[in-house]
């Protein structure tokens, strides 16, 4: 099973959610995060007082899946979530050692 | 029929007071949703606590004894609840006509001055805001609001000689709702404050840095300052005094139009100040702006025209700005620029009385204002010189970073992940 972890412009979290279910991917997790990349950040100005503005505003979804998900979700993630400028995110594959579904106790690929 | 209309008079005076009280009392609500908003989110609870606190306080100590000072009476405002309704028939039948002052209830009167007294105390709290200790605060505004401020107001609207030596109306010191005795005395007790506490850890950098620690909600700011907005009609429109004849009734207008004009003026003139030196609209000095043409209008809100009325605004607005900027180049830190728009605008507020008020003079107002400030400045120094000594006016430097919400009040104000034990 994997883990993919997609860093992603907040405003495209309704495309990329929608392009999961189509590919049956049932479960997200989303958080909402701050981060930068290769951009560099900018300054702004406070009552006169200058400021750096490093970390914009991004989403963190996190799927749980099976492997032979795999190709499809980078792929879909990765269409609905390009706008093909600065700052459109990353996505993270991490191999997942175990997952349980609380409810039931189902273990391993029955559980994602 | 003739004690009909007297009683009459008598009430629609005292309902008037009563109703401009309260809308300076909400005048309260305005700086605590203006400060809080311009507070970091973990100083939050903190300034609330210190806003309704401080009302109370300033409520309670004029009540003991400020009122008293500040125009005689009694202590604990003995006596208060009797009216002598011959007596007050008797006053009207003497004259003769509507015209004179107005006559009202006594209780009225208390509240529409005591709301004043908050006033002048909640302009100290923002300036102090994120590193004070709480009590050295709330012990600091029962001093303020018990002696100092009734002191200055007693030589001013009380009309007392300043200890003895000289008697402000008689040099022609003119203050309509309070400028310099309400305003600039509240910013003289921030500033006195502020220098003996120093600024938020990290605010200045050692190179002449200044930096940015930007409020956790804007919306509340504007809320707050639209409060205020709201509340200063009562403010300014409440100290014409009367309302029951033709002319009070058309003044009492003319101040709540010039108010208006003038905090729009400020607003405006703020938002284009702040653009040309920044870049960008900055909303915050908007904000600023739109309370600092309200201050400089206070002073004199029934004599200018409405056009007057808006270019006296705009000056404060362009004003404020600019001494925020300065006051921070100065080092001295004013997290909510309080000290630049009661204190400096509530001066030019002052000096700008005598172009449109004849009774006033240039050199009264300068006396007057000096004689405020040096008192209510030095007065405060010592007191919050003492607090300092004794027990201290500043949180630990764990506590500041912690924020002031934790350490104070023992409660966040946006709390996440609280767990029961």
């Amino acid at each position: 099973m994997k883990l993919v972890t997609a860093i992603i412009k907040p405003f495209k979290l309704d495309d990329v959610r929608e392009a999961l279910s189509e590919i049956g991917v049932q479960g997200v997790t989303v958080t909402e995060v701050k981060g930068f990349g290769r951009q560099k950040g900018h300054t702004e100005l406070y009552r006169g007082a200058e400021y750096v503005v490093d970390f914009l505003p991004k989403v963190k979804v996190e799927v749980a899946i099976g492997d032979g998900l795999l190709d499809q979700v980078i792929e879909s993630i990765t269409k609905a979530a390009n706008t093909g400028k600065i700052g459109d995110g990353k996505i993270f594959v991490t191999e997942l050692e175990q997952a349980i579904r609380i409810r039931t106790g189902e273990t391993g690929e029955e559980a994602v | 029929m003739e004690n009909s209309v007297f009683h009459l008079q008598y009430a629609i005076d005292t309902f008037y007071f009563l109703v401009c009280g309260a809308l300076v009392m909400w005048m309260a609500a305005g700086f605590a949703m203006l400060e809080s908003g311009l507070v970091r989110a973990k100083n939050t609870t903190e300034i609330l606590t210190k806003n309704v606190a401080l009302f109370a306080v300033a409520c309670t100590m004029y009540l003991v004894c400020g009122y008293a000072i500040m125009y005689g009476g009694n202590i604990f405002l003995s006596g208060m609840g009797e009216v002598d309704v011959a007596g007050v028939l008797g006053e009207y039948a003497e004259r003769g006509d509507f015209e004179g002052g107005s006559i009202y209830s006594g209780a009225s009167d208390f509240f529409f001055q005591v709301v004043f007294v908050a006033t002048a105390m909640s302009i100290v709290s923002g300036a102090v805001a994120e590193r004070m200790k709480l009590w050295a605060f709330l012990a600091f505004a029962v001093v303020m609001t018990g002696f100092i401020y009734p002191m200055e107001g007693a030589w001013t609207w009380g009309g007392a000689d300043v200890f003895g030596m000289y008697n402000l109306g008689d040099l022609g010191f003119s203050d309509f709702a309070g400028s310099g005795i309400v305003h600039m005395a509240g910013a003289a007790a921030a500033l006195a404050g502020v220098i003996l506490l120093g600024a938020r850890k990290g605010k200045y950098g050692p190179n002449g840095e200044i930096r940015a620690f930007p409020g956790a909600n804007m919306p509340l700011a504007a809320l707050g300052t639209f409060i205020l907005w709201l509340g200063w009609f009562g403010f300014n429109g409440g100290s014409v005094l009367k309302l029951g004849d033709i002319a009070s009734a058309h003044s009492v207008a003319m101040v709540f139009l010039n108010t208006n004009a003038a905090a729009a003026g400020g607003a405006i003139a703020a938002l284009i100040t702040a653009r040309i030196m920044f870049g960008k609209a900055d909303l915050t000095m908007l904000l600023n702006g739109a309370i600092a043409g309200l201050v400089v209008i206070t002073a004199e809100p029934s004599t200018p025209s409405a056009l007057v009325a808006t270019i006296w605004g705009a000056l404060g607005g362009v004003l404020v700005v600019l001494s925020i900027v300065t006051l921070d180049k100065l080092r001295i830190d004013d997290p909510v620029g309080a000290i630049s728009a009661h204190g400096v605008c509530g001066f030019l507020g002052l000096m700008l009385v005598p172009v449109t008020n004849d009774g006033a003079a240039f050199s009264g107002q300068l006396i007057g204002a000096l004689t405020i400030f040096v008192w209510v400045f030095v007065a405060s120094l010592i007191v919050w010189g003492i607090l300092k000594a004794v027990i201290g006016i500043r949180v630990s430097e764990e506590d500041e970073y912690e924020g002031v919400d934790l350490s104070e009040c023992g409660m966040e104000a946006y709390p996440e992940f609280v767990s029961s034990k």
